[in-house]
């Protein structure tokens, strides 16, 4: 018997803290030799903390954050780096009851559509400006979020401005729902099961995804200290083929039941089994009656969805300068690029013989469908994944992309 | 001393713990100490209360949101920074494990600083061994009552004196190697079974 590798994880009560829960409740990790201790926290600034100042090893982030940890944006900030995602998906924006009517006087569905939901949006928010009332407040988890990023896209693209038509604020998840229906916020942008409760309690619709704004997108990421992963490379690589075997039981169907029962456990989510089928069986319930069906609304591990893109970092590093959080530079961009660690995820799964991207970046929007890629070992099938507003990123024109959506937004 | 002395926000959801603190600033010659147990409007208050230094507990939700407020000028009019002293990682390291961090306004030299976050950490300590004696306390007045109505169902049912109920409880706890609490609780909730009830 070999000593087990001790490895403790602190993480939200979100829905895709999934991996993790399950790497850990299905003994994927113990197979792998791993004592996997899962630490549940309040709110993003304590993980960051906790991770510096060493009380975990790893963590559930937000993809976005490592990388403003390395370019020094938050009041703490330890070296982390980005060896595995955690998942594709999984958000939506909800709206308050009230704004929805307003939303469908001007042509919303209760399609999940952005276009549609963003263009009904727009002509409410110019409404109110004619009649002199307040900007609309919609909230996100965090500054250096998918949501914050993904909401702003779907708003500027949607031709609103973000800050000037719609002020933006932070809460954590667990209050949004109940901020909406006291009319405290309008509309928020949130993973799941937080949407689908403010459904459940009648104080809001749900009027887009992320995976219709922006399809096969990045969302949680698996947050390592880099002092503590360069002490044990072979701890990191054991938890990170643990996770992967976690994410291919996550995909099936079949376990979804029984994973809805994991996260609404008191140790995790804390929340009604229900609430986790609407992501897990991709059928939103985007008010009481109706339910769309959202195919990839979170995708734990078909389409490389655990892979370490360096062109999904190096996409929140634009958005990061688009929205005034860092400045653009070459070496901003570096960080941002060597946060995630690509080489990592295939030396880790190598020895699973499993379908590996061959490239570290991709240029996203570029599929519109379900398409086969070169990859080393089995076939590997991505995509589609592209932008709702048809806008392309190609991560070796940073600079361009950058200066197109500034030009934007002016 | 007036105008050096140093305002202090504490953003705390626990009455009692906030208290503690402030009763620990106010003894260290800190008079200008607000006290927030609830964040809404927080940041109406922070521009008018205008803190050079904000405590806060990690149990805390909206942290998150507080960061943010921070960092935009634009609600706290001057920039607020995160502890006392990046490079200070025992500081750091000490705040964290006690539950607290605190934040300061940029340009506030260090040495002022620390004392507060030093008093905060220990009173949060004490708050927290405080807190743990309660518990223990608590759990502790509970068993005695699950086990002084063990006793009394055993007198009854069996005829045994008080003694040697008790005596029987934890000759059973020794056998099983279990706490005689828990064997007290088993035989509670079994007569509560047994008893002619509704259904």
């Amino acid at each position: 018997m070999t000593t087990p590798f001790q490895i403790t994880a602190g993480f939200l009560p979100l829905l895709d803290s999934a991996l993790l829960v399950v790497a850990r409740e299905r003994g994927f990790a113990a197979g792998e030799g791993v004592e996997l201790s899962l630490v549940r926290e309040s709110s993003w600034a304590n993980i960051r903390d906790r991770l510096a100042v060493g009380h975990f090893d790893v963590a559930h982030m937000l993809g976005p954050m490592p990388i403003a940890c390395n370019l020094g944006l938050t009041p703490l900030a330890a070296r982390t780096i980005v060896p595995m995602a955690l998942g594709l998906g999984g958000n939506a924006v909800t709206v308050s009851t009230g704004l929805w009517q307003a939303m469908q006087e001007h042509g919303a569905r209760g399609d999940l559509d952005p276009l549609l939901s963003g263009t009904a949006l727009r002509a409410v928010v110019e409404e109110r400006g004619r009649m002199g009332r307040e900007a609309l407040r919609f909230a996100v988890v965090h500054p250096h979020s998918g949501h914050n990023y993904e909401l702003r896209y779907w708003l500027a693209a949607c031709g609103m401005m973000p800050d000037r038509d719609i002020e933006i604020v932070i809460l954590p998840p667990p209050l949004m729902a109940d901020a909406l229906g006291s009319g405290r916020i309008d509309g928020y942008c949130v993973g799941e099961p937080w949407n689908t409760a403010a459904v459940a309690k009648k104080a809001g619709r749900i009027a887009t995804v992320k995976a219709a704004i922006w399809k096969s997108s990045p969302e949680k990421v698996l947050g390592v200290a880099a002092p503590w992963a360069e002490a044990h490379p072979e701890a990191l690589a054991a938890l990170q083929r643990a996770l992967y075997r976690a994410a291919q039981w996550c995909g099936v169907a079949s376990n979804h039941g029984e994973l809805a029962e994991l996260l609404s456990s008191k140790a995790y989510v804390d929340r009604p089994a229900e609430w986790m089928r609407p992501a897990l069986d991709g059928l939103i319930r985007h008010d009481d009656g109706d339910t769309v069906a959202v195919a990839d609304f979170f995708v734990p591990h078909a389409k490389a969805a655990t892979f370490p893109w360096k062109s999904h970092a190096l996409w929140y590093y634009t958005q990061m300068v688009r929205w005034g959080q860092v400045e653009a530079s070459a070496a901003n961009e570096a960080i941002a690029r060597e946060t995630y660690r690509s080489d990592l995820y295939r030396a880790a799964l190598k020895p699973l013989g499993v379908a590996l991207p061959g490239a570290n970046a991709k240029v996203e929007g570029a599929l519109k469908t379900a398409t086969p890629v070169g990859s080393a070992g089995a076939s590997l099938v991505l995509g589609p994944d592209g932008f709702f507003d048809g806008a392309i990123f190609d991560p070796d024109k940073v600079g361009e992309y950058i200066a197109t959506q500034t030009e934007r937004a002016n | 001393m007036a105008a050096a002395a140093l305002t202090i926000l504490v953003i705390d959801e626990n009455r009692i713990r906030a208290s503690i603190i402030e009763a620990g600033l106010r003894d260290a010659g800190h008079e200008r100490v607000t006290i927030v147990h609830d964040v809404t409007g927080i940041a109406r208050r922070i521009a008018e209360i205008e803190p050079d230094v904000i405590v806060i507990d990690l149990e805390n939700p909206n942290r998150d949101m507080l960061e943010n407020m921070f960092q935009l000028s634009r609600a706290v009019k001057r920039p607020i920074a995160m502890f006392v002293d990046r490079s200070d990682q025992a500081s750091i390291e000490a705040a964290v494990e006690a539950g607290v961090s605190a934040y300061i306004v940029d340009g506030l030299r260090q040495e002022r600083v620390k004392p507060i976050l030093e008093m905060a950490i220990s009173r949060f300590n004490a708050f927290s061994r405080m807190a743990r004696e309660l518990d223990e306390a608590r759990t502790e007045l509970e068993n005695r009552k699950v086990l002084d109505r063990a006793k009394g169902i055993l007198m009854k049912s069996r005829g045994l004196s008080e003694e040697a109920a008790y005596a029987l409880l934890r000759k059973t706890a020794m056998n099983q190697n279990r706490k005689i609490a828990e064997i007290a609780q088993s035989l509670v909730t079994a007569a509560g079974l047994l008893e002619p009830g509704d259904d």
